[in-house]
């Protein structure tokens, strides 16, 4: 502010500098106290409280009996727990891979210059977002349906009897792994492509010049350009899809709690829930919370390590 | 124009592919939700909307207090979307136009909750919110939600760039506190990012279903998601009922998005990662 080019106003340090009242030096910390409050008492300290609880033998209405590990020797020895950790595992990959690929190559297309109608394309892509989990999940479970199922139907005119989607492990993964990518694609497609409008459009143009088709172009300008988005997009990822609960609590009703009779989609989420809620093991369900919580941990910063590893490529 | 830079045919064939598939489910629901359960699991199915739908959404109303759960929901996400706005737009204000000793380390605080996962805490959440005596209570679901991480660091990123501190620094030559700084002139100037933010914020508490779900226990208090699920448990086999239900909870935020989805798009664009 002091090569300002209006008639120079000169203002005196003293002036400039006032000593500020309390209320003024104190005022940051008011505005940005309410994130730190809220988040301390219900992200934060429920967190650690967790560590806690499950420690204990813990019924809501009962004794809370300290009974040390216990919880957690008991988890590793049940089937049901291994079970819950690979579905949960099995559904993710399911979603997020198909998930991050078909948003790349979108965003590729979307990010044409030439492109036409590429406000209708982009506002279509938000559409599943602002659907809610509870809507999509009652229409893709219609969909998926093994008598009446649109999806079973058209794959019977290639030949490929009705699939019981909901009965198989692979089949109801699947599905839900299908409502997952529905609702987010789009959202990442929008993030990757305001990423890629950043790139200079001279070097597609250049690279078009020197004879790289699309294919070259998308590989070896588009997808390095965008590593740190995709980084981001990968541990967001696995932070919300390890912790995936409504779409197996819905696509069952008969076993909505197992995601199935025989537990085949029932995911850690879904587990704590029945643990928690259902049978009112506080303690046990915290043990399934942090058992949960190390898996994110572990696999995000696998992802993290991973990702960072998407290097320009030379060629 | 040179030929490598035309749009090749397959682009809007690819493009078009995704579109119908983000669009079919939505209409999909709406064509269950407008016939009878018999023809609904007809095969062929019908794939034109038929005249049921008065009817089912008749029954929908008088299955669920499913006015009163929209109300709800109104309020829940109205009340967030609005706290995003304003919590938020006060925090990043304070991040980008203030000087105070330990900023950078609290906004470093800030970030670093985004990738804390919270959701798997949900028994001692739950235990929190029962000490409070908040269970079956609306305030449970809008207190937790007022404020977000991301939203900070969003209204940190427009403010930064939006507002010069000449602006700031004349207005404090000419004797405006803090406050007034933010209320005047600042927060003016970042309006339409607040504003999808408060939209953003307002979209994932409507569609919010866990935690109303541990939280939420009579049905008047239900919000809509809540009381889609409840159609959904009490008729299994009523296919259109579900589907009304699920189309009528939606219905609010489809016509929110004809109006503002442009902004939406535009604000998710804004708020990604740049180069």
């Amino acid at each position: 502010m002091t090569t300002t080019l209006s008639p120079p106003r000169v203002v005196p340090e003293a002036t400039t500098r006032v000593r500020q009242s309390l209320a003024e030096r104190v005022a940051p910390y008011a505005y940005i106290a309410p994130f730190f409050v809220l988040f301390a008492i219900f992200g934060l300290v429920p967190l650690l409280f967790t560590f806690y609880v499950a420690l204990f033998d813990w019924n809501p209405i009962g004794e809370h009996v300290f009974i040390g590990f216990d919880n957690f020797t008991r988890l590793f020895g049940d089937a049901r727990f291994w079970n819950a950790a690979w579905n949960t595992i099995s559904i993710w990959l399911l979603s997020t891979v198909p998930q991050l690929l078909v948003a790349l190559v979108l965003a590729h297309l979307l990010n044409h210059a030439r492109l036409r109608l590429a406000v209708f394309f982009r506002m279509s892509m938000l559409v599943p977002y602002i659907t809610s989990v509870a809507a999509t999940t009652i229409v893709f479970a219609q969909l998926f349906d093994r008598d009446y199922g649109l999806l079973n139907w058209l794959l019977g005119f290639v030949g490929v009897g009705p699939i019981d989607f909901l009965q198989s492990v692979w089949g109801s993964h699947t599905m839900i792994a299908v409502m997952v990518t529905w609702r987010w694609f789009g959202y990442t497609t929008l993030l990757y492509l305001a990423s890629l409008q950043a790139v200079p459009r001279t070097i597609y143009e250049a690279a078009a010049v020197d004879g790289a088709g699309a294919w070259k172009q998308f590989r070896h300008i588009s997808v390095p350009s965008l590593r740190p988005v995709i980084v981001f997009t990968i541990v967001t990822s696995t932070i919300g899809g390890l912790q995936i609960f409504t779409e197996p609590l819905l696509v069952s009703n008969a076993a909505p709690l197992t995601c199935g009779p025989v537990r085949q989609c029932q995911t850690l989420t879904l587990f704590l829930y029945e643990q928690g809620f259902g049978q009112f093991q506080f303690g046990y369900g915290a043990a399934i919370g942090v058992a949960l919580f190390v898996l994110i941990i572990a696999v995000a910063t696998l992802n993290y390590v991973l990702s960072t590893r998407i290097r320009p490529e030379r060629g | 124009m040179k030929k490598a830079d035309r749009v090749r045919w397959w682009t809007y064939l690819l493009l078009g592919a995704a579109t119908l598939a983000c669009v079919f489910p939505l209409y999909w629901m709406f064509v269950v939700a407008t016939t009878d359960t018999a023809t609904a699991t007809e095969l062929p199915p019908e794939i034109l909307p038929g005249g049921n739908f008065f009817h089912l959404a008749g029954l929908v109303f008088s299955t669920v207090p499913f006015v009163r759960s929209i109300v709800n929901s109104l309020v829940v996400a109205g009340s967030i979307g609005l706290g995003h706005a304003l919590l938020c737009s006060l925090a990043g204000f304070a991040f980008a136009k203030l000087r105070f000793p330990g900023r950078n380390a609290l906004f470093l605080v800030v970030v670093l909750t985004m990738t804390v996962p919270t959701q798997l805490a949900v028994i001692p959440q739950y235990m929190i919110i029962s000490s409070l005596g908040w269970v079956d209570t609306l305030q449970a679901l809008i207190v937790p939600g007022l404020a977000s991480a991301f939203g900070i660091f969003w209204m940190r990123q427009h403010l930064a760039t939006t507002i010069s501190d000449e602006i700031l620094q004349a207005a404090r030559i000419d004797g405006a506190g803090t406050w007034q700084i933010f209320w005047r002139i600042a927060f003016p100037l970042v309006r339409p990012a607040a504003f999808v933010l408060g939209l953003l914020g307002f979209v994932t508490a409507w569609n919010d279903f866990l935690w109303p779900f541990i939280v939420l226990k009579s049905p008047e208090m239900y919000t809509a998601q809540i009381a889609i699920k409840a159609l959904q448990n009490s008729y299994t086999i009523d296919l259109g009922l579900a589907m009304s239900g699920s189309f009528l909870a939606t219905l609010p935020l489809i016509v929110l998005f004809v109006f503002v989805g442009r902004r939406m798009v535009a604000g998710i664009m804004d708020g990604a990662f740049k180069g």
